[in-house]
């Protein structure tokens, strides 16, 4: 918020808070670059560093909550800082699921790992899709940050060819599935990557439909590309 | 709200190009809006924006003080109230009004509610003592009172005194309501009463209220005008007003970043 508010009180504690759903965006971020080399380097290591980070995400979704009841509480927040509010809690919620999609790859990472099978699948073919999915994050929190709605749009617009490759994938482990049915087991192991992959994205989505919330009061949620361009306007 | 989104509003005042001054201070700059029927509509601004100025203007509050003039239309039933030849009192029968302080009359409860009524009705006194304890209920202050009518109404706590002035208000059945920081010298609960049955009288009358506290604006009026320096800034359904106002000066206002 550009604008300073006559309290300044309100107005460290909005920036107090906003410092903290950032900071929840930069663990969350970095449970999915563990996540990811665990995948591509077969690091059991790595995997349970994912799976120590979310003790901490945890807790810091769990204050930011209390935080943000505890301005509304004594605020009555209205307009922007209302919307603006609503957006950080939501915001934080969908930073906490993307913690939970890291933490199932660190899983399932582990789980193709004790298989043996891991150097047999093509793993690698995700790289592409995990990189799209955590730079979509990155964005859809830089522009948060900077309530940027036209980052936003491109967010949604990423997102859609993120479902695309998603779908390639599923069809390329099918083949894999065929071919070697001894596979088939570690090949769903990683289908579920691939799927939280997916939700990743749909997550960075999510965040960036609020920023347009917050800078427009207008809720985009499950609109389609044109109305929203439209709305934007 | 929902239910009155489609339905097209009456208004009950139409306010046209309306301008005041006190003296040489030009304290409302054509002022345009239309007031709706039966529902609560809510001035807010910081003081000095000419909120209380134009509840004012629509009971010719004003004409009391020979310095201060109207130039406009305020449009009451077809009738321009400004320039009407009506008797003022009988505007004033047709809109109410009641005052930041309590103002209960030096008499006692019942007839503090009777006194108004006597001057525009001729009632026998079974009559009255309906009306009396209709308007008592109306401002949800019977159960409190029923028991000593007799007594003197400055007896009563402030909160009480507030709701017996809008009782005295409701008695003579006005179509008109106005309502000048009616809260701001109450405790939550009275506030909470006051607020309660602000929504039960929006049934049958127009409320307007002006208030300092945006909260109240926010939790008791359907539409809300805010008011700066004399200008009508912006007017329209509280619930927009207080999510997405149109105007970035509402929205510094209402957020607390004015100044």
């Amino acid at each position: 918020m550009p604008d300073k508010h006559l309290s300044t009180q309100f107005d460290s504690d909005l920036d107090k808070i906003s410092s903290r759903v950032m900071e929840l965006g930069g663990l969350v971020e970095s449970q999915i670059y563990q996540a990811i080399y665990a995948m591509s380097h077969h690091s059991t290591e790595s995997a349970n560093q994912v799976l120590e980070i979310e003790v901490r995400v945890n807790g810091l979704e769990i204050e930011i909550d209390r935080e943000l009841a505890s301005v509304i509480a004594r605020r009555q927040p209205a307009a922007n800082d209302l919307r603006l509010i609503l957006a950080m809690s939501k915001t934080t919620a969908n930073l906490e699921r993307v913690g939970d999609e890291a933490s199932k790859i660190a899983r399932m990472v582990k789980s193709i790992i004790d298989s043996g099978t891991a150097r047999a699948l093509p793993s690698n073919d995700l790289r592409v899709a995990a990189d799209m999915a955590a730079g979509l994050l990155r964005k859809a929190l830089d522009a948060f940050a900077r309530l940027d709605t036209s980052a936003a749009l491109d967010i949604l617009k990423e997102d859609d060819q993120l479902d695309q490759e998603f779908d390639g994938f599923v069809r390329k482990l099918i083949t894999y599935m065929m071919e070697d049915p001894r596979t088939i087991s570690s090949s769903l192991d990683l289908l579920f990557i691939a799927k939280a992959i997916e939700r990743i994205g749909d997550h960075a989505k999510n965040i960036a439909e609020f920023i347009v919330y917050v800078v427009k009061g207008t809720d985009i949620r499950h609109s389609s590309l044109n109305d929203i361009e439209t709305a934007l306007r | 709200m929902v239910e009155t989104t489609n339905t097209p509003l009456t208004s009950k005042i139409s306010v046209r190009n309306l301008n005041f001054y006190y003296g040489k201070y030009h304290a409302l700059k054509g002022i345009n809006m239309e007031i709706p029927e039966g529902k609560v509509t809510a001035f807010i601004g910081p003081s000095g924006c000419g909120k209380s100025t134009l509840l004012r203007t629509f009971n010719r509050m004003y004409g009391l003080y020979p310095e201060q003039r109207a130039e406009g239309e305020i449009i009451l039933d077809g009738e321009n109230l400004l320039t009407t030849k009506t008797d003022v009192a009988l505007i004033r029968a047709k809109v109410g009004m009641v005052f930041q302080k309590p103002t209960p009359f030096p008499m006692s409860i019942y007839d503090n509610i009777a006194f108004g009524v006597k001057l525009f009705e001729n009632l026998s006194a079974s009559e009255m003592d309906d009306r009396v304890e209709w308007a008592l209920r109306k401002a949800a202050l019977w159960t409190e009172v029923k028991d000593k009518l007799q007594q003197s109404g400055s007896g009563l706590s402030g909160g009480q005194q507030q709701r017996l002035c809008i009782a005295r208000g409701v008695a003579i059945k006005p179509e008109v309501l106005l309502l000048d920081e009616p809260c701001s010298a109450l405790d939550p609960i009275s506030t909470a009463k006051v607020e309660e049955l602000i929504a039960e009288l929006k049934n049958e009358y127009t409320v307007v209220i002006v208030t300092h506290n945006m909260q109240q604006a926010a939790r008791c009026s359907d539409y809300t005008a805010y008011m700066y320096l004399g200008d009508l800034v912006e007017f329209g359904e509280t619930e927009q007003l207080f999510f997405k106002p149109q105007r970035k000066e509402t929205e510094d206002y209402i957020t607390g970043r004015f100044g």
